[in-house]
Order: C-alpha cells, then structure tokens, then sequence
C-alpha cells in the first residue's frame, strides 16, 4: 500500500525530474569554475552579489557538490557576500523546478515564495560577509 | 500513449537540444550527458528512500495526529516540529514538494507547510557538517542562524498574503494528488 503510493507520487514528477537534470547537465558543462570566480569575485562589489544570487537561482547543484565548489570558489577569490548570496539562492530559490513548485502550491504562492528566497538572500549575504570579516 | 506523450514532452525536447548540441560541439554535449548522469546517479540515491517515507506517511499516520501536532493553532511546537523534519530529510528541494502535498493532506497548517519546505531548502542537517568541514564552522552556524527566523518569517509572511480561499484551493488540489 505504501509502496504503491510511493510509486504513484514519484512517477506524477518524473517528466519534469528527467527535464531538470538534463538541464543541470547543460548548464554546469558550459559554466566552469574559471568563468565563475572571475565574475564573483571579492572585488565584484554589488554586481557580483546579485549575479551570484541570479546564478544560484538558475543553477541545481548537486547538494553534496556545493559546499566543496563554494569552498575551491573562495580559494579561487570569490568574495564571501557573493558565495553566501549563491549558497542561498541555491538552495533556497529554484527557476529550473518551477514548474513542479507550481503544480503544488499554485503560481501565486510560488512565485512570492522564490521572490521572497531571493531578497532574502542578499540578507543571509551581508550577515554572513559581515561575520567572516570580524574573525 | 498519447497522453504519456504529452508528460514527457517536454523531456524529449531536451533530449533533442542534446542531440543537437553533440552534432554541434562534441565535447560540450559528452560533458553534459556526464554531468547528467552523475545527477541521475544522485537522484536514484536519494529519491527512492524519500518517496517511500512519505508513502509510509501518507497510510501510517493518522491526520488528527499530524493536525494535532502541526496544525492551525499547533503554535511553536508545530514550527520547530515542521522545521525538525524538514532539516532532518535528505535530498534536494524538489522532493519536498510531494512530501508537502501529503502534509496538506494530513491537515497540517499552511505556514508549517511553508516553513517545512524553507527548512528542507537550507537547514539539512546532514548537509550542515559537509558546509562545517568545507566553509568552517563560523560560516555554517552564522548562515544557520540567519535562515532559521528568515524562514519563519517568509512563511508567516507568505501565509498572510493568500487568502483562506486560495489555500482551501490548494489543499483540494494536493487531496487530489494521490
């Protein structure tokens, strides 16, 4: 009984499951490491916070992948008010999975919630560029 | 068929794109499947045991016990209750949605549903010690502390804006998703 409920609910998401990790595929082939400290940099100021927030929001990167990525970043000479703006959009944020957010929740709660995740961020970046400046 | 055309359109566009693509530049496209694979990998990892839970969920426990305690009116306990179960999941924020359509289900209060998905995006628990041996322990417990009241207060937040119409909406649709 559970295994069949199980079942059901998995296979009323895996089209847009199969979508969302092909896309990923893309997306991280064409992205390197490279390209990305350059642009989010500590010296990127404000354009490279909200690029790093606009990057996390697109971008699904493997939980267990991106805290090493964020780490080899900062050695790389990204800041850490654009990393913590990426981490939280990361996680927090989620275009690619809007079209499985809505078929739950509705457009209007799905749409508030990621623009709230997304201001949210640039909190959870200053707050944290603030605590690792006063080591 | 002609339906199960139609679910997986979408995918079979992609699956073009890729086809395309390694006519178009080789590297590039091997690159991708890789990465895709590496995801798939993740994914049958992560999602099974995910889906059964909330399988088990859906036929063990019973809805006056969830609204009981994760209900309207449930107060604190339900929070730190919705936020407890959120981090301690696994897998990424994809797989929390069906999960919250069972907790709809069950009764379970919309800003504890809110606050669920919040805590299942940022504060995993198992992901908490990979972010302490990577970034240091003073970035992850800062970036704690600022996400816990932050998801709190999105959820309030975001509670409030809908009306009790268009949840009642929403709580229908997810009884229908079985």
């Amino acid at each position: 009984m559970a295994l069949i409920k199980a079942w059901k609910a998995f296979h009323n998401i895996l089209p847009e499951f199969l979508v969302i990790i092909f896309l990923v595929g893309f997306v991280m082939a064409i992205a390197d490491q490279e390209t990305i400290s350059k642009f989010i940099g500590a010296d990127s100021g404000l354009f490279g916070v909200v690029l790093a927030a606009v990057i996390g929001s697109i971008t699904l990167i493997p939980g267990f992948i991106v805290f090493p990525t964020a780490a080899m970043l900062l050695n790389g000479g990204a800041g850490y008010m654009q990393i913590g703006s990426f981490i939280s959009t990361l996680m927090m944020v989620g275009v690619i999975t809007l079209p499985v957010e809505i078929k739950y929740f509705g457009k209007k709660v799905t749409y508030l919630r990621n623009l709230t995740a997304f201001f949210f961020s640039f909190i959870v970046a200053g707050v944290l560029s603030w605590v690792m400046s006063t080591k | 068929m002609k339906n199960l055309l139609k679910k997986y359109r979408n995918f079979l566009f992609v699956l073009l794109g890729l086809l395309l693509l390694s006519v178009a530049n080789r590297v590039l496209a091997t690159k991708a499947l890789d990465i895709t694979l590496y995801s798939f990998k993740e994914m049958l990892f992560v999602i099974p045991p995910v889906f059964l839970l909330l399988g088990l969920l859906d036929v063990w426990v019973p809805k006056q016990t969830m609204t009981k305690y994760m209900g309207p009116g449930s107060g604190l306990k339900g929070i730190l209750l919705s936020i407890f179960i959120g981090s301690a999941a696994a897998g990424p924020l994809y797989g929390a949605f069906p999960v919250a359509a069972v907790f709809m289900k069950k009764g379970v209060s919309f800003r504890n549903v809110l606050v669920f998905i919040g805590a299942w995006s940022t504060t995993k628990i198992p992901m908490f010690l990979f972010e302490v041996s990577s970034l240091s322990a003073r970035f992850a417990v800062a970036r704690l502390l600022v996400d816990i009241p932050g998801i709190i207060l999105i959820a309030t937040l975001l509670s409030r804006l809908i009306s009790p119409a268009e949840v009642k909406k929403l709580y229908e649709n997810a009884a229908l998703v079985d």
